[in-house]
């Protein structure tokens, strides 16, 4: 009944590595860096745009990748959790997440990572209430978010983020 | 300076570092070759006959490679359950909730599975549903199953299968939508009421709730020449296992259920979810199938029990607590799952650590057409603590005592026994009062719409005391810990690595604790119950001792001295004559190479230490203050305390924030969270209208306090944390509401809409 969709040819930098695959025209960015690139750090959960956990960023923007189709980024520069270490050290942010406890299951992480580096990347002294308003669309069931304002403090006030 | 070198510090989590770098693998991340994707049908009716399956466009589309349906299943025993296995795994005949499984897709794409799922054709016969715990006792209701169940447990969850707890025959033969009953009785209640200066009744509605663990259920499974290896969300691996090998009747060693880490737990992956389902399809097509459902689906998977609560208490002229009487109704849905036991614990907890001279309590668990619920955090105790504790804040109120003060005068002192024959409270739960009422009051005010509310409660935790640990020591004196508890975020595996540091005298950061898996890992019975810290920490220090030594006669032997000359130190051995050896040294020297390994073994079981039951009592003591906007209802935190009273902290920043976790998930549902049904559906099945605690909603001042008193059976004076301030919050943000509007409230969440309801003399419900 149904034809296979002719696929799309998509070239896309992710994480500094430009990568060229052709998608089926729905393949939502989150399915194309978890399936077809083997990035399984990015997670899904509400899959309505409201939890913050698939948060990635789209030239330095955050984006809910399950919501966002994978054509859409063609061109453009995506990063995900895996690009904010350079594989020798802890990004700053991680390092403060792992100190302040901010992070239990870790299953939200990834989206507070990267909604956190946009916020710091745009505003590297950013404010208590700043840093709340910014992450209020990211959910954490475990943690009682004060450890998360807490890490992301402390990198702020270390203002030593990297772009 | 600490009189130990690992435990009771903040290390650093090894797992965090793991899940920061976006490396931590968990179940939804495994990919197994050759695996097919499955997509699950489900029912669109309450309760309806199911008259046809018609599969046939489903699979005709591209990529598909199957449909499975109950018929499918007849080789099987296709039922699951620990207490009673009711729970079928595809819909037989008919379906009893909305959303219950009723195929399965199986295609080579996620996507394609998910496309031909919409082309399976159900045509249903319409069934009168009870949708409400009230219909579902009502005369002549329909019935929800229209037969028993026998026990399939082992004996600690057998006493909890019957309905009738003194086996009136005649009386279980006449079929109901009762599916537990569980009760609890001393003293002389009615002459105690007689007596009374003060009788304090009400009727309290404890929500439905979704526990709302970020990773939906997912699993995948690979049957092939009758082994079944699956990986899955399981907090509990051993008892999935369990379940599993029942249903294909296969020998435990040829079933193997491994979890890695879980995205949220909260009680809501104990026991067995989706894992039947993809192991009858890897079965089915004979090939591994991998099987990832929504949020959506997730929460017509498994909720939180929803209660109605009666009680009525007696009290004299000063507040003393005279007798209590409860009656409890859980809405429990179309399956048993794990409510008999949450049904049992609700029985034990709902009259809080006072003392009752005189108590009646009656539960009774409900089925209904609705989502089946079972374990959440605190298990039973934040429904029936939300009766228990208003119902008292409204005494002293009627009586004008201090709310601090009815509470000083009725709480158990330190030994005290709480339930009649049970371990004595091993707390000093006055003396955590007044940590929590010198904290509220430092920052009390008088403003208008200003309140306070204490809330307490002590659970009998731990659950029933089976635990295995195995350490092994290798050649290069690193040790690995092997125990079958899931680290779900509580931090479990950071713990027991402090543990076996310590015990061992090696640095923590050349410990590594492995993965649940129950071909590999020992026995462990649950990961609940706050019991991992007590007694796999028991087992595991037993293990070392046990390594230890070991370690000691391989060093005699190669030292030709007696073990008892060899002592155990920092990193490995010494003998009287100022010789010593690492672990290291130890192993490669006795193996004759640069290899070879030393094993310790560590069993826990009832006695001794753990034989008195509960293992551990688990408290919760927290105060809230909150200010309502009189205008509009919204209810604001303007302070949190919590009181950790866990005996010995391993980790104490770890401990924090497992009680900041559970208290926020507690505020949640006191003021936000409600599964709302309308007609025979959710209307609120997803995320966006099932609101949970956002950032925003974090309490202006938190104070969390430890108290550490060494009074736990665990290592080092340690009892279980985790729960315990989930318990009491309900309540306590229900009296500073009560506190702040001059009204009762008697159901939760208190969202703006019933406050103002309350501040405008108006039903709390349409």
């Amino acid at each position: 009944m149904s034809r296979q969709p002719e696929l799309v040819p998509v070239s896309i930098e992710v994480n500094g590595t430009v990568v060229d695959r052709s998608v089926e025209p729905r393949s939502l960015l989150v399915d194309f860096l978890r399936d077809d690139l083997g990035l399984t750090g990015t997670k899904v959960s509400c899959e309505l745009q409201v939890c913050g956990v698939c948060t990635v960023l789209v030239e330095g923007r955050p984006v809910s990748s399950c919501t966002y189709l994978t054509v859409d980024a063609d061109g453009l520069r995506v990063t995900s959790v895996e690009g904010l270490s350079d594989g020798k050290t802890l990004h700053p942010l991680q390092e403060a997440f792992v100190d302040c406890q901010a992070l239990q299951c870790g299953f939200c992480t990834p989206g507070f990572l990267m909604m956190s580096k946009a916020l710091l990347d745009s505003t590297p002294e950013v404010e208590h209430e700043e840093i709340v308003d910014h992450l209020e669309g990211n959910i954490c069931r475990c943690t009682g978010y004060q450890p998360i304002v807490e890490a992301v403090e402390r990198v702020a006030a270390q203002g030593r983020v990297d772009s | 300076m600490s009189e130990y070198a690992t435990v009771g510090t903040s290390v650093r989590r090894p797992d965090l570092v793991e899940k920061v770098l976006g490396t931590a693998q968990y179940t939804v991340d495994v990919s197994v070759p050759g695996m097919v994707h499955a997509a699950v049908v489900r029912s669109n009716r309450a309760h309806a006959r199911i008259v046809t399956i018609d599969a046939e466009d489903a699979r005709t589309q591209p990529d598909v490679i199957g449909v499975v349906t109950a018929s499918d299943l007849e080789p099987l025993f296709a039922r699951f359950g620990h207490v009673i296995a009711d729970h079928v795994i595809l819909a037989t005949e008919k379906v009893r909730y909305f959303g219950e499984p009723v195929a399965i897709v199986l295609a080579e794409t996620r996507g394609a599975a998910h496309d031909a799922a919409g082309l399976v054709h159900v045509s249903y016969e319409d069934l009168p549903s009870v949708m409400t715990a009230e219909q579902a006792l009502a005369e002549d209701a329909p019935l929800v199953h229209e037969t028993t169940y026998d026990a399939t447990g082992d004996d600690s969850f057998k006493n909890l299968a019957g309905k009738k707890a003194d086996g009136d025959s005649a009386a279980d033969d006449a079929l109901s939508n009762v599916a537990h009953e569980a009760s609890l009785a001393w003293g002389d209640v009615d002459a105690a009421f007689e007596t009374a200066h003060l009788i304090v009744e009400d009727t309290v509605h404890y929500p439905m709730l979704y526990g709302y663990a970020m990773e939906p259920y997912n699993a995948v499974a690979s049957f092939s020449d009758g082994e079944l290896v699956v990986t899955s969300t399981a907090q509990h691996p051993y008892m999935v296992r369990d379940d599993l090998a029942r249903i294909f009747d296969l020998p435990l060693s040829r079933v193997r259920v491994s979890a890695p880490y879980l995205g949220g737990g909260y009680g809501t992956k104990s026991y067995t979810k989706v894992e039947p389902m993809a192991a009858v399809a890897s079965w089915y097509c004979g090939r591994p199938v991998k099987l990832v459902i929504s949020i959506e689906d997730s929460i017509y998977t498994t909720r939180v029990d929803s209660a109605k609560i009666h009680v009525r208490s007696a009290f004299d002229a000063d507040g003393i607590i005279q007798a209590r009487e409860f009656d409890i109704v859980m809405d429990s849905g179309a399956y048993a799952d794990n409510s008999p036991l949450v049904l049992a614990k609700a029985v034990n907890r709902c009259f809080g650590p006072y003392r009752v001279p005189h108590l009646r309590v009656r539960g009774r668990s409900i089925y209904t057409n609705t989502t089946p619920a079972s374990s959440y955090r605190g298990f039973g105790a934040p429904q029936g603590n939300l009766a228990g504790e208003t119902n008292i804040d409204r005494a002293a109120e009627l009586l004008g005592i201090d709310a601090a003060d009815i509470r000083r005068r009725n709480l158990v002192q330190f030994g005290e026994p709480i339930l009649r024959g049970k371990r004595g409270i091993d707390a000093d739960l006055p003396a955590d009062l007044e940590l929590v009422v010198a904290s509220l009051e430092k920052d009390r005010t008088d403003r208008p719409g200003y309140g306070i509310g204490f809330g307490c409660s002590a659970s009998d935790a731990g659950a029933y005391p089976i635990s295995t640990a195995q350490v092994r020591i290798q050649s290069d004196g690193s040790v690995i810990v092997l125990s079958g508890s899931t680290e779900m975020g509580q931090g479990s595996r950071s713990a027991l690595g402090q543990i076996a540091a310590e015990e061992l005298r090696v640095r923590v950061d050349v410990v590594s604790v492995m993965q649940s898996d129950t071909s590999v890992t020992p026995y462990e019975r649950t990961t609940g119950a706050s019991r991992t810290t007590t007694l796999v920490g028991l087992a595991l220090q037993r293990a070392c001792a046990d390594a230890i030594s070991r370690v000691r006669d391989m060093a005699a032997e190669i030292w030709e001295c007696s073990a008892e000359h060899v002592v155990h130190v920092d990193g490995g051995v010494e003998n009287g004559d100022g010789a010593t050896m690492t672990f290291g040294d130890v192993v490669r020297t006795w193996f004759g190479g640069a290899a070879g390994e030393v094993t310790g073994v560590g069993l826990l079981r009832r006695e001794g230490v753990t034989e008195e039951m509960p293992p551990f009592w688990e408290t919760g003591m927290v105060g809230v203050a909150v200010d309502v906007d009189t205008e509009t209802g919204m209810v604001t935190v303007d302070k949190l305390v919590t009181v950790a009273d866990v005996g010995f902290a391993i980790n104490p920043r770890a401990v924090e924030g497992q009680d900041l976790g559970a208290a926020t998930q507690g505020l949640g549902a006191a003021l936000y969270e409600e599964l709302v049904y309308d007609g025979p559906q959710l209307i609120n099945a997803n995320v966006v209208d099932y609101r949970v605690p956002r950032m925003t909603d974090v309490p202006r001042k938190l104070d969390l306090i430890l108290a550490e008193r060494r009074d736990g059976v665990g290592p080092y004076g340690a009892k279980g944390a985790g729960e315990g301030q989930l318990n009491p919050i309900g309540g306590a943000v229900a009296s500073a509401v009560a506190r702040a509007v001059g009204k009762w409230p008697t159901r939760l969440p208190l969202t703006p809409e019933r406050v103002w309801r309350l501040l405008n003399d108006l039903d709390e419900t349409d």
